[in-house]
């Protein structure tokens, strides 16, 4: 098969590089850039642990290819930052409410949430339960996870 | 009771921040140069002899390595859990679909998984067994010892038939549940190194890892200092961490010691489904008898959990679900048989709750009925049999002070509203509201069954920067272990919080300190740096003292030691200085500790002595709302309290609490694997369906602290009280809703407009 060359932005960074074009999206990120913060939990998009943002939308990345990545910028948890260049409003948030467990979701509802509150700055409770609806937590009873996005919404609105 | 700085607070997670920024470190996570990938090869049928295995057409895959068979086990072919019945690789027989009966290892991951589709088994069918009473049946296939039975338990206390002959009323019901998918998000995974001079390091998502260590030491055939097991970052147990990390760890093991090179192996979601532990089916046929008062006066129960292909754990999950199977109820008369039936299916084994959540929806959904036919509110029927401290348990343990369960009992039913609500169950239009309750006692700890790896071993190093790390062999799996244990260690050092780190388990550092479960991290490991850390402590503080002597500071009032501070007579010095001082007195500042678990006295012949060294409590109320046209059920909100001892970080504990709630609601009603003629039908997320935010339910939460002098600060355990009575809450609820009596979980709207329409 021939290589695909791929040009992208991935967490502000341009990157220009060659790619076999069967190549998952999610095998790109974790193996070929060495970004191991985006988690696969089922490979058939259910979870929602894979979760990056594609121009702003959360999309699982299990489900996509890598050239499908091409001419666009795409945000890993990795590049989730806040405005003084540290933790982002939402990663402080679940970890004061203690909406991290085991963790292995968090990047997941982190990355979820952020393209909620893009996309719908006022969102309600509601709105935050049915997006999240596609992140699985096997351990919060998602309970802190929901005050978590409550609370970064709140404080971005203030 | 004494000030503590900082037990009892909510302090922040010690692990939040490297998960919340996507740089902790999963199995998956971690890579090795020269690192090779393996995948498993699966049986395809319930049971087979196998004839032949080929990897004729997998090694034209490009990157193939080679193939791991049974023929590459240095060791022995036994891998050793409780009973040593489950091969590492089958040699002649694979037992259940799903089962590894190779491996194939590639320079990819993709290549391995490629190549092992492509590896041919040749085989027989053999007949095969996929219904645990089935299995018990005289004349069925045998596939298990004689009788196809793994393990098997009694309880027996006064005079059962005699007590029922006599009784006012009785009560008789046969229930039955599903398994539980842990559905951890984090798949089973391990990287073995080879090590120079023969050795093995081994990274694994476990919560046991001295059942890794036992495991890759038998697999390979090499003693034990030579293998070491880190603990990666975990992402979610549940008891599906509990033993088959070790089956993985090996086989991984196996191919790094064949190839010399490192081997990841970790697992698809599917395969995770279709070969790691389960929770067990159950089936129980459990009667109770009542005197005219609503007095219990006796209990029989049958009980049978399917333990799939081969026993694992089987044998002391049963003992579990044996000694709580009557329910926390003062009963004279009691009759308890149990077994563990072989089948052609995925070893069922561990799952929070361990062996309880099966029997106790049994028996706490035919308490209600009998508190019915006694003409009692299904709560105060509770409080008037309820253990109570002094009271003695089924096995004849006398309870001392640290029980708390009629005071649970009321502080739901008040918090709940419940004599008004169950009183007046509400139908409006399509939708009838109802409430239901549950109460619930769990064994803190392994006690008698496992009371040879109840104990735990912990390591305090105190650094001359004044930071402190802590080594345990209990294991961080979400639940909260290294904060928890970091604040009992600051507590006794007085050393600040935040230069305290518990590190994940490092097999080499701490001595075997049996499993993470049964609740019981906090309790052995919290108690094993108590002991650690009291001999530095006693140093710190002496020289605390005689530093602020040397300040000038007046003795006469004492000193005091809080938040990493140590004040006498106005003057203060920090913990920082006073360690370097130890240092440069040349003073021990690192220690062991050691803890082992109370005595036990239980006898196996008949059932009766101390079981466990302590008990935690719970009590739950559910509200539902059941559609009466479709049989769907909606929890709107669950009351729960708990007394798990002392508290020791409440934001945990309230996390615990909501997670094993959800999971316990999401068994109740949602969760159904499915097998159809021994092979499983629904292995992934899309059609195993598990609770998920829009299911969520309002939480309302009670802690009721009654200490417990044995533990560190007072605390028992926490973990898996939560999950278990939340199942028969709710099918109390949907009785109480709209009449319909469920007796198998999950609770499918299918089954409850069954019971609708029979009016």
């Amino acid at each position: 098969m021939r290589p695909f060359a791929l040009k992208c932005k991935v967490n502000g960074l341009a990157i220009e590089r060659e790619i076999p074009s069967s190549r998952s999206l999610l095998d790109f990120i974790r193996e070929d850039l060495g970004l191991k913060g985006t988690k696969e939990g089922c490979g058939e998009g259910e979870c929602g642990a894979c979760l990056v943002l594609l121009d702003g939308k959360a999309v699982n990345s299990c489900l996509m290819m890598a050239v499908q990545l091409h001419g666009k910028e795409l945000v890993t948890i990795e590049g989730l930052k806040g405005r003084d260049g540290g933790l982002h409003a939402l990663q402080k948030t679940f970890m004061e409410e203690g909406a991290v467990q085991c963790g292995f979701c968090t990047p997941g509802l982190i990355i979820a949430s952020e393209a909620l509150l893009r996309r719908k700055p006022d969102a309600t409770l509601e709105d935050i339960k049915q997006e999240l609806t596609g992140n699985l937590c096997r351990c919060t009873g998602y309970e802190k996870v929901l005050s978590a996005v409550e609370k970064a919404r709140d404080n971005r609105n203030a | 009771m004494e000030k503590l700085s900082y037990v009892g607070k909510s302090l922040p997670r010690k692990d939040a921040e490297i998960k919340a920024t996507g740089a902790a470190q999963y199995a998956a996570d971690r890579d090795f140069a020269g690192m090779l990938h393996a995948a498993a090869v699966r049986s395809p049928r319930p049971r087979i002899k196998i004839l032949s295995i080929s990897d004729a057409k997998a090694r034209k895959v490009p990157g193939y390595v080679t193939l791991v068979t049974y023929r590459d086990i240095k060791g022995v072919n036994k891998w050793p859990v409780v009973m040593q019945d489950y091969p590492f690789l089958p040699e002649r027989e694979a037992r259940f679909a799903g089962e590894t009966v190779a491996l194939v290892v590639a320079d990819t991951a993709r290549a391995a998984r490629k190549a092992a589709a492509l590896v041919e088994i040749k085989y027989r069918e053999l007949p095969y067994v996929d219904d645990p009473l089935k299995a018990l049946e005289k004349g069925a296939v045998k596939i298990y010892g004689r009788d196809n039975v793994i393990s098997s338990f009694v309880i027996k206390r006064g005079a059962v038939d005699e007590a029922f002959r006599k009784a006012a009323f009785t009560v008789e019901g046969e229930f039955s549940t599903n398994y539980q998918v842990h559905a951890y998000l984090e798949t089973q995974g391990s990287v073995a190194v080879p090590e120079a001079g023969g050795g093995m390091t081994v990274h694994s998502t476990t919560q046991c890892p001295f059942y890794v260590l036992d495991a890759v030491s038998a697999a390979l055939g090499i003693p034990y200092h030579k293998v070491k097991i880190l603990q990666t970052v975990t992402g979610g147990g549940f008891g599906g961490k509990e033993d088959v990390p070790a089956l993985v760890a090996s086989h991984a093991a196996l191919c790094a010691a064949k190839t010399g090179r490192p081997v990841k192996l970790i697992y698809g979601r599917k395969e995770d489904f279709q070969s790691m532990s389960k929770r067990h089916p159950g089936w129980a046929r459990v009667s109770y008898a009542a005197d005219k008062n609503g007095k219990i006066t006796a209990c029989r129960v049958k009980y049978v959990l399917d333990g799939g292909a081969y026993s694992t754990l089987s044998p002391i999950v049963l003992w579990r679900g044996t000694v709580h199977a009557a329910g926390p109820y003062k009963i004279p008369n009691v009759g308890i048989e149990t077994f563990a039936a072989a089948t052609n299916k995925v070893p069922a084994g561990a799952f929070r709750g361990f062996g309880q959540p099966q029997i106790c929806f049994a028996q706490e959904s035919l308490i209600d009925e009998l508190a019915e036919k006694a003409g009692l509110d299904p709560v105060r029927f509770r409080l008037k049999n309820l253990l109570e401290p002094g009271d003695r348990t089924v096995t004849g343990q006398r309870l001392k002070s640290s029980c708390g369960l009629s005071e649970l009992v009321q502080a739901v039913r008040s918090r709940s509203g419940w004599d008004k609500k169950a009183a007046t169950p509400q139908v409006r239009g399509d939708i009838a509201t109802g409430i239901g309750f549950s109460a619930v006692y769990y064994g803190v700890g392994l006690g008698a069954k496992g009371r040879y790896l109840d104990r735990a071993g912990a390591l305090v190093n105190v650094y001359k920067d004044g930071s402190v790390g802590v080594n345990v062999g209990n294991a961080e799996m979400g639940q909260g272990a290294l904060t928890v244990l970091a604040q009992i260690a600051a507590e006794t050092l007085n050393a600040p919080y935040a230069g305290v780190r518990v590190e994940e388990v490092d097999s080499s550092k701490v001595p075997d300190s049996g499993p993470t479960v049964a609740s019981r991290t906090t309790l052995m490991s919290g108690n094993a740096i108590i002991e650690a850390a009291t001999p530095i402590r006693e140093r710190v503080f002496k020289t605390a003292h005689s530093m602020l002597t040397g300040l000038g500071a007046d003795p006469s009032g004492g000193m005091t030691a809080a938040g990493g501070v140590f004040s006498m007579g106005g003057r203060s010095v920090a913990f920082k200085a006073v360690v370097a001082e130890c240092w440069n007195r040349r003073l021990k500042m690192a220690e062991q500790g050691w803890y082992a678990a109370p005595r036990t006295t239980f006898r196996l012949r008949d059932g009766q002595g101390d079981a466990y060294g302590v008990y935690s409590y719970s009590a739950d109320a559910a509200e539902v709302e059941v559609d009466l046209k479709t049989g769907v059920t909606r929890v709107k909100k669950i009351w729960a309290a708990y007394d798990v001892g002392k508290i020791v970080n409440p934001r945990l504990a309230l996390g615990q609490a909501q997670g094993g709630i959800l999971q316990g609601m999401s068994w109740a009603l949602y969760e159904n694997l499915v097998y159809k003629n021994g092979i499983m039908v629904n292995p992934n997320f899309t059609d195993y369906v598990i609770a998920t935010t829009a299911d969520k339910p309002e939480y309302d939460i009670t802690f009721i602290e009654k200490p417990y002098a044995e533990g560190p600060y007072r605390a028992k355990g926490m973990g898996e009280v939560p999950l278990i009575g939340v199942a028969p809450a709710v099918a109390n609820a949907i009785k109480n809703a709209c009449g319909a009596r469920v007796k198998s979980v999950p609770l499918l709207p299918e089954k409850v407009w069954k019971e609708l329409k029979k009016g």
